[in-house]
């Protein structure tokens, strides 16, 4: 269909690159080691963030999860920066910290971190009691309730959870980039924009797509560990 | 006189404004399989609870003696370990890898899942999911085995046949067992005693004891009388009839 819209030249060519055109432009991009910067810079950007996002946002929800008082005074709290676009911090990265990785990490972490509380939280309190009196009748400490009970029962949640976040912190970075980034495939499809080469641009999108795509097989491997299947398959 | 290892006496219990039980005294011998029966939401499944020390009375003592296990009414192994891993938990105390698969092998015989010992809860049919509940709590150390309606989520054949399982269990590992049931069969087909619960405030209406080992046919003339009697007690058959009632149907 792509190449049907731009042999029919229903927009005039500078604006909707052929085929050939991104290809071209692709394998310039290769060859220049530019594109493998930009994916290098993207990907630490957001394994950082969505890293950081990880071992505060689960712990911080376990913790939620077990305890209702303060988990009613913060969760409106938690509610209202989930619902707010990552993007609106946008001015406030960029003056605290600059441009570069910092901001789009900080901005990475913003987007990641309040959804994977709420799952957890909600993952926590889901689980049902009687998995707990399970535990005390077979003397279960305070540790193992945690490793052996708690961990395990919300795994199948969290690890959705996990998907979705990452796919928008993925859909995070690129945004980042364009404004507060002076290297990445979000600052690649901009520099395009503005140096009027569309053919890279589109090349950019596809990358990042593809990308997109491959970070979500990976987790998805998680999804296939014996011991939560039972959260897919019911 | 040898101790009852599970005794509650005079107990009183309220939740909120509604009354429970009210100086209600229970006890059960050692060995001895009682079945505990009534209206729903009379306070079986609380008298339970009373027994495994999950909640206090109000007033009142209870005693429990030695190590208590609950199957739930609910489906309570743990979904994330296996068949294996869930009856191991029965064996915790035992520290020797040997004899704890050695004892994990030989209940895996009994039940008949060897073949299923590394398959998940969520790969098993109800009825054998609600045996490997009953290897789990059976296994090990236990004494008393507190059963909270263990199979009234199973369809009617799979429940008789589980009952003849629990019977067969049972020869292996001797238990003081009490079971909380809404099923009248099940009673009469397992209990060597039947305690018939009233409404709310629960008290015993009437103690029905059968002299029969187990396993026993559910239409063996003795349980069919049984359970008659209970539905009698509960005010669900006439007491009149049973004298016209004919073993033999």
């Amino acid at each position: 269909m792509w190449t049907a819209l731009s042999l029919a030249k229903v927009f005039p060519s500078s604006v909707f690159p052929s085929p050939v055109d991104v290809a071209k432009g692709f394998v310039e991009e290769v060859r220049t080691g530019r594109l493998l910067d930009d994916i290098v810079a993207s990907l630490f950007r957001v394994t950082t963030g969505f890293g950081l996002a990880v071992f505060t946002g689960i712990p911080a929800g376990l913790w939620l999860g077990q305890h209702t008082r303060t988990r009613t005074a913060f969760l409106p709290l938690i509610n209202f920066f989930r619902s707010l676009s990552p993007l609106a911090w946008i001015p406030f990265a960029i003056l605290w910290f600059g441009i570069g990785d910092l901001p789009t990490i900080f901005l990475i972490y913003m987007a990641s971190f309040f959804p994977l509380v709420l799952a957890t939280v909600a993952a926590v309190a889901n689980i049902p009691s009687v998995y707990f009196r399970v535990a005390g009748d077979y003397g279960f400490g305070n540790a193992e309730i945690l490793t052996r009970v708690t961990l395990p029962a919300i795994a199948p949640q969290v690890i959705t959870s996990l998907r979705v976040t990452a796919g928008l912190a993925w859909l995070v970075v690129v945004a980042a980039e364009m404004i507060a980034g002076r290297a990445g495939l979000g600052f690649a499809i901009w520099d395009a924009r503005n140096g009027l080469r569309m053919d890279l641009l589109v090349c950019g999108m596809i990358v990042i797509g593809v990308i997109g795509i491959v970070l979500d097989r990976i987790l998805l491997q998680l999804t296939k560990i014996p011991s939560v299947r039972w959260g897919y398959e019911r | 006189m040898n101790a009852s290892p599970l005794h509650v006496e005079n107990v009183s219990l309220s939740f909120g404004s509604v009354a429970v039980f009210q100086n209600l005294s229970v006890s059960i011998e050692r060995g001895e399989f009682v079945a505990v029966v009534g209206p729903s939401g009379c306070g079986k499944t609380t008298l339970l609870n009373l027994f495994s020390q999950f909640i206090k009375p109000s007033t009142g003592r209870v005693v429990s003696v030695g190590r208590a296990r609950m199957v739930y009414q609910q489906d309570s192994l743990f979904p994330w370990q296996t068949v294996s891993e869930n009856i191991e938990l029965g064996l915790r105390h035992i520290s020797d890898d040997k004899e704890r698969k050695r004892q994990l092998t030989d209940m895996l015989r009994l039940i008949n899942l060897e073949s299923f010992a590394n398959h998940y809860p969520h790969q098993l049919s109800g009825g054998m999911r609600q045996r490997v509940e009953l290897a789990r709590a059976l296994i090990g150390n236990s004494d008393v085995l507190l059963l909270d309606e263990p199979f009234s989520s199973l369809d009617y054949l799979t429940r008789i046949r589980l009952r003849n399982e629990l019977a067969r269990m049972l020869d292996q590992f001797p238990r003081t067992v009490v079971l909380v049931t809404h099923d009248i069969e099940e009673a009469a087909q397992l209990a060597d005693r039947i305690i018939v619960l009233s409404d709310r405030p629960a008290r015993i209406c009437s103690e029905l004891r059968v002299e029969l080992p187990r396993p026993r046919e559910l239409t063996h003339p003795a349980v069919v009388t049984t359970v008659h009697e209970i539905l009698a007690e509960l005010g669900l058959e006439q007491e009149s009839r049973h004298a016209m009632m004919s073993p033999a149907v």
